[in-house]
């Protein structure tokens, strides 16, 4: 456990979609420890819980982090409405990230909607032998694809209308890429029953799978016990928590 | 610098800013941030006999300036407590206030016989819970069950022993005078208020538990009135709780009749919130030239 609580000037912001900002947070000494799959917890002027933002880049050299994030309700609005220059609260970074495995070969990373960001900064420490799969309900929601290509790895974008690249699920080509072997691993971030279907996938065919969970959350480190989420440990069930144990899990110990 | 010590049952605090028990687990997260020797006090997460895996998610909710939250006592018992969590919180220099928890009157005595032979400083006896189904609030909410409850509890402890009151009660002035008459060295209040919300666009509660303890700045009024009552209807100490936020709010909840001040909610909104409640209390004091923070307590002067 290594985090910090401070105030860190947003250095860049930018509306990349529909009611989605992106922003560049100057904050070099919780860049220097944070890793992928790992997230912040944000104060929102006026509310009293913290909004946890999953990590979308990790810039250790020039001290900045990215997150990027949906408006959905009152606290993201509060958090949308600062401006570059402006200070943001953060506790970060927070929770335990992807396994990173240098000896992996080919992995796919997988995310789905606002569940793609997280996967950014995973996809660049695999690079040339990642696939990364993002899907999204339709053209106009569709987010960060320049920033997948630029790490190497290979792209495929599905929406579920059809309006811009597969049309249909991001299972589909995950399940014609599993089949095809040779897969080490699959990560993935997104709504609940694409992560379910995700890890179904992976287990009929014998592939390492983490996915990153959310949850209703207070503190944010393990104190609280608020985000409770069923696993199974040593063939125990266990109520674990996202924030501390999570968000990512190894999908054969959650129980769905 | 103004004097901060209390004196709570005879157990001394270098200041009066507890974090309240539920939201600082058993200390190590915030360790993290700041030493927890700048606290006062720690009430330490609700323990029960056995290991308790708590509710089902969704556990959390916001509410207007403040939060539901029904974990459901989740904790890994008192003996995971006695052997793995207390010897860390006694090396550090502050009281350890041990929340307690059963679902009868025989656990809860139970769960304290076993603190007898430990180092803990004091008992925090949480009979209003109002997140587990047996025990918890049911204890809180009837004079009979709360001086039962507690006398079998004072019975095999000779620990000092706070016994923490529900605001979900017609008179919590009548609950104290029972726990108090039942053996009670101190109470604590306010646990949370029972509270509700729903997810219009699904039509079901955003808890699964349905309802859960409110929380945070918008129940300090009634922490405030239910201190003044408690603090006026018995001689017993009173450790104030509810929404407290700040220096101003901890001070204002001693006029009321509070000798130290839990802080709950406002860690999660800033986890140095109970270190900086610590320094305004100071700098509030010695703005009015006020030398201790015992001069404080219990003045305020009704009209």
């Amino acid at each position: 456990m290594k985090y910090t609580q401070g105030q860190y000037i947003i250095a860049d912001k930018t509306a990349i979609a529909r009611e989605i900002y992106s922003f560049t947070i100057s904050c070099p000494e919780v860049a220097a420890v944070a890793c992928p799959g790992q997230f912040v917890h944000i104060r929102a002027k006026g509310y009293t819980l913290r909004r946890p933002i999953s990590i979308c880049g990790i810039d250790k050299e020039k001290g900045t982090l990215r997150i990027v994030f949906e408006i959905r309700g009152e606290g993201t609005a509060e958090i949308a409405k600062l401006n570059k220059g402006d200070l943001i609260d953060m506790l970060a970074p927070l929770g335990h990230g992807f396994t990173v495995d240098p000896s992996y070969n080919k992995v796919i990373l997988i995310g789905g909607g606002i569940g793609t960001p997280p996967m950014l900064p995973l996809t660049k420490a695999y690079g040339d032998k990642a696939v990364a799969i993002s899907g999204f309900r339709n053209a106009s929601a569709v987010i960060l694809q320049d920033d997948f290509r630029k790490t190497g790895a290979e792209t495929i974008l599905c929406t579920d209308d059809g309006s811009a690249g597969i049309h249909g699920f991001v299972t589909q080509p995950l399940k014609e890429l599993a089949e095809k072997g040779g897969i080490d691993a699959v990560y993935a971030c997104g709504p609940m029953p694409m992560l379910k279907g995700v890890a179904a996938i992976c287990k009929e065919n014998g592939i390492f799978c983490q996915i990153s969970l959310e949850e209703r959350m207070a503190c944010g480190i393990g104190a609280c016990l608020g985000c409770a989420c069923r696993t199974v440990r040593n063939d125990e069930e266990y109520f674990a928590h996202v924030c501390k144990d999570g968000p990512v899990f190894n999908a054969e110990e959650v129980l769905w | 610098m103004a004097d901060l010590s209390v004196k709570v049952c005879g157990v001394d605090f270098k200041n009066p800013i507890i974090p309240a028990s539920g939201v600082f687990g058993y200390g190590r997260e915030y360790e993290e941030l700041f030493p927890l020797d700048k606290l006062g006090g720690i009430a330490t997460k609700g323990t029960t006999l056995h290991l308790r895996t708590g509710n089902i998610a969704p556990r959390i909710a916001e509410t207007p300036s403040g939060m539901l939250n029904s974990v459901g006592l989740q904790n890994p018992g008192i003996d995971h407590f006695i052997e793995t969590e207390l010897p860390y919180l006694l090396t550090k220099d502050l009281v350890v206030l041990a929340n307690i928890a059963g679902s009868t009157p025989d656990e809860c005595a139970e769960v304290a016989a076993k603190l007898e032979d430990t180092d803990v400083h004091m008992i925090e006896l949480n009979i209003s819970c109002p997140n587990v189904k047996q025990g918890g609030a049911a204890f809180g909410t009837s004079c009979e069950m709360a001086a039962e409850v507690t006398k079998r509890v004072r019975a095999v402890t000779k620990k000092p022993l706070v016994v923490k009151l529900s605001p979900n009660v017609t008179s919590i002035a009548d609950i104290a005078k029972s726990v108090e008459a039942a053996g009670a060295d101190a109470v604590s209040l306010i646990n949370t208020l029972l509270g509700m919300r729903i997810d219009i666009n699904t039509g079901r509660p955003i808890l699964h538990n349905n309802v859960g303890g409110m929380s945070g700045p918008a129940v300090f009024p009634i922490a405030v009135r239910m201190v003044w009552q408690v603090a006026n209807a018995v001689k017993i100490p009173v450790i104030g709780m509810g929404g407290v936020s700040s220096g101003r709010d901890a001070i204002e909840l001693m006029m009321a009749g509070a000798s130290a001040v839990q802080v709950g909610a406002a860690i999660f909104t800033d986890p140095y919130a109970p270190v900086k409640i610590v320094e305004e209390m100071n700098d509030w004091l010695d703005s009015k030239g006020i030398a201790s923070v015992n001069d404080i307590i219990g003045t305020v002067k009704p009209w």
